[in-house]
């Protein structure tokens, strides 16, 4: 067994280290995320002239051809920064998608247009009662002479604001609930009958709430489909917010044990008292174990389905429980100054927590891993 | 045994609930129900409503204007108004410097002050903790010198809680930093906000919100008249206020109500189409808590029985303040959980008692992300949990 990077991964990971070192300070982060877009389009051409925009698409649309590692390598790097840029959406999600969907030609049309920096996407599939569930689409989608057109509901669609072009989901046949029937289409983010009303997240991105009044749409390969490119593009999602977590916990466990040493109460460090001590080491162990797991993610992401969904949902869990535990201990052991807004550490915690509403939260992964590992999974 | 409370005190709890109707003013309700922003004047519209039917001074003994209330009473009292959608009784004053102020203070104190606090003339504000001087409270370094009959203070408080409603604040001070132990040379002080060299500073907390402060001293002059006790004996006078600081330390009652509310969104909820209290995950995540909870009830009620019996006490508290705020942090934990995605969106502005906007997913999902961050808090102040668990191995295991 090997776990050691690639000659290009290795410097892809110097790359996107250094960037988040020197250019990602916690003040510009701060001020990015407090912009009306929430992110910095400065920054975002930066990915692009670094070709982090390019990493998980196949060369043959101008991508360099990573896989799940070269993903984690970056996510992990984001997760360290905090980083507020749209990648998840445009990149992982809604560049996959279109990768795994689209036909010849939408793919070279709009992963050039991403990987330029030039294309902002975002993937608008979840639903107001849909919870996690990935086969929970109700927006109808309905071909009439001029073509495709869409009406429903889309909710916290992240980064849907900003995007040039939505993703959507919707349904050409069957019922909420059904995998078949799904369609994906894109439509422009001024159509006529859309409505995105975006917000601030509490983890400092941005999210929106969309409506479709019978908007025009132009499907992303053959409509009708779609379920299996969902998922596949979600499970990428889930390896990146995975990795992205560890990137933040590694952080957030850094921060606290530099203040366990130099934070003096009794006249000693408070890292002096063993009942920290143990605390601290409880966090440790619990970032060792969901790095693994996310490593373990992001290398299965080529395996087939019920494999690749049993590991990402495993690892969601994994991450879930360990980023909720490094984010509540890592406040309790600073005391009141990491409950305030000016401590970066606070910031960390509210991400890794939220991490969990993304993409399906513990209690979801734990019950699609035992039907996966059942094999009653449809 | 019997663990049903008296006809009495039945009768009192009717008593409570027929006020709560009538007296606790709907608007100020409905925004604790919905987890709103409350403004000054709503938590004074309020005690003035407590201090008009005599009921401010929960913990007063009658002789002062309170209201002479038995423990249990007092946990009765505390379980409607949570129930009905009270806003917590603001403790700094009436619960806080008053108790000291009856039990150290001079004749003339407690007749300038404690009148001032029950018709809520004067909002208080606790000024204990500095940067430097948290779990360590004794390590304090804000200076107080003698200049004939004044004092002159120097330093910074911080973490002080809605100091910036405040008219006054407590405060402990250096008066002798050559004694031989640090709690030897501490006095209490109470400081008028309005005295020249005072800057209040906010602290937004990790929730955006604005509920701490950093005070800063600058030359101030502090009549010696305005000392508590005897000089360099604050931090008796300090202990006793933390015996005080910790009554209701369990929160049953709002741990009552928060898990009402947890149940009424994991209904409104839906997963897989059911209602989100049917799924077997969550159903038992919620279980857990409430039997947490009864035990902590049961756990709370046994001490106030003692308490009434004329027991003081001890470790009780610090278990009670431990395994309180552990049960109310899991509840806006599970209620954070409940929301699913909509857990994400930030809309602060939601929060405002005058909000007509539009609701980004169910009108209960604004404030619950931010509140399960800002519950942190419980575990940290009224001294930490850890402190508390300190407490325990040594006062009560002798470890
Ligand atoms: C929202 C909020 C409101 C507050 N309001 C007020 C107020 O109105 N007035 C006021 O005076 N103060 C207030 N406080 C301050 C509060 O009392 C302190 O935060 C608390 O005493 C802890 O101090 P600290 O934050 O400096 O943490 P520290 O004391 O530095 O503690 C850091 C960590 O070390 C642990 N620790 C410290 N000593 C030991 C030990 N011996 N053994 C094991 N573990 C230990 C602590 O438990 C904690 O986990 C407030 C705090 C908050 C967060």
């Amino acid at each position: 067994m090997d776990f050691s990077l690639s000659e290009e991964q290795r410097l892809l990971k110097e790359t996107v280290d250094r960037l988040v070192r020197d250019r990602y300070g916690f003040e510009a982060r701060q001020a990015a995320a407090a912009s009306e877009q929430g992110f910095s389009r400065a920054m975002w051409a930066t990915f692009a002239e670094l070709g982090l925009l390019a990493v998980p698409f196949p060369e043959a649309v101008g991508g360099l051809g990573g896989g799940g590692v070269d993903l984690m390598v970056v996510a992990e790097a984001f997760g360290r920064g905090l980083v507020v840029e749209p990648y998840l959406a445009t990149v992982v999600l809604g560049g996959s998608l279109v990768e795994l969907a689209g036909s010849d030609e939408q793919k070279a049309h709009i992963l050039g247009h991403v990987v330029a920096g030039e294309k902002l996407l975002a993937f608008a599939h979840g639903e107001p009662d849909g919870r996690y569930d990935l086969a929970h689409v109700g927006t109808r989608a309905e071909e009439s002479g001029d073509g495709w057109r869409l009406t429903g509901r889309k909710s916290v669609v992240i980064n849907g604001d900003a995007a040039d072009t939505l993703i959507v989901s919707a349904r050409t046949a069957g019922g909420t609930g059904d995998e078949a029937g799904i369609g994906l289409f894109l439509v422009a983010s001024d159509a006529a009958g859309l409505t995105v009303h975006g917000n601030p997240t509490i983890d400092g991105g941005r999210s929106a709430e969309v409506v479709l009044d019978g908007v025009a749409a132009e499907p992303l390969g053959e409509p009708g489909a779609a379920f299996p490119a969902i998922e596949a593009a979600v499970a990428r999602g889930i390896a990146a917010l995975c990795a992205e977590a560890v990137g933040a916990m590694e952080v957030a466990c850094e921060t606290t044990l530099d203040y366990l040493k130099t934070r003096k109460q009794f006249g000693r460090p408070i890292g002096s008292f063993q009942a920290l001590q143990h605390r601290m080491v409880d966090m440790r162990t619990e970032l060792e174990q969901a790095r693994s797991m996310a490593i373990l993610a992001a290398a299965k992401l080529g395996a087939d389905r019920v494999e690749r969904e049993r590991t990402v949902s495993a690892a969601k869990v994994t991450i879930g429980r360990a980023a909720h535990h490094v984010a509540e201990e890592a406040i309790q052991l600073h005391g009141g100054i990491a409950m305030t807004w000016e401590y970066a550490l606070s910031h960390y915690a509210k991400r890794l927590v939220m991490i969990d509403h993304l993409l399906g939260d513990v209690d979801f992964h734990t019950e699609r891993f035992i039907a996966l590992t059942d094999g009653t999974a449809a | 045994m019997d663990l049903n409370f008296t006809p009495e005190e039945q009768a009192f709890r009717d008593e409570v609930r027929a006020f709560m109707r009538t007296d606790l003013p709907a608007d100020v309700a409905a925004k604790v129900k919905g987890g709103k922003r409350l403004t000054r004047d709503d938590h004074v519209r309020w005690m003035t409503a407590l201090s008009k039917r005599g009921w401010l001074g929960v913990n007063w003994p009658t002789e002062y204007g309170g209201t002479g209330w038995s423990p249990v009473q007092r946990h009765i009292f505390e379980e409607e108004c949570a129930a009905a959608g009270g806003p917590r009784i603001i403790a700094f004053g009436v619960n806080m410097v008053a108790p000291v102020i009856m039990k150290f203070g001079t004749a003339e104190q407690k007749a300038h002050y404690l009148p001032r606090i029950l018709d809520l003339t004067d909002w208080w504000c606790q000024g204990y903790s500095e940067p430097g001087a948290g779990s360590d409270l004794a390590s304090l370094k804000t200076r107080a010198v003698r200049d004939g009959d004044h004092y002159v203070v120097n330093g910074q408080k911080t973490w002080t809680t809605l100091g910036q409603h405040a008219d006054w604040i407590f405060c402990l001070v250096r008066t002798d930093p050559q004694a031989a132990k640090p709690q030897e040379g501490i006095s209490f002080l109470l400081i008028d906000m309005k005295t020249p060299g005072i800057t209040v500073r906010p602290i937004i907390l990790l929730d955006g919100e604005h509920e701490v402060n950093e005070v800063f001293f600058d030359d101030v002059r502090v009549p010696v008249g305005n000392r508590i006790g005897e000089e360099n004996l604050g931090w008796t006078y300090a202990k006793y206020l933390l015996t005080h600081e910790r009554t209701n330390i369990a929160g049953v009652g709002l741990s009552k109500e928060a898990l009402r509310h947890l149940k009424t969104i994991a209904r409104d909820q839906l997963k897989n189409g059911r209602p989100l209290i049917e799924d077997p995950i969550f159903r038992a995540r919620m279980a857990q808590i409430e039997i947490d909870l009864m035990a902590l009830e049961m756990t709370n009620l046994r001490v106030l029985a003692d308490v009434q019996a004329g027991g003081a006490p001890g470790a009780e508290s610090s278990i009670l303040k431990i395994k309180g705020t552990e049960v109310r942090q899991a509840i806006t934990d599970l209620a954070r959980r409940a929301l699913g995605p909509y857990a994400l969106p930030f809309q602060s502005e939601a929060l405002d008692g005058g909000f007509n906007g539009e609701p980004i997913g169910p009108g209960y999902a604004a404030p619950v992300a931010a509140h399960y961050f800002n519950m942190r808090k419980l575990s940290i102040f009224g001294g930490s949990n850890e402190i508390q668990k300190n407490i325990i191995a040594k006062a009560s295991l002798g470890l």
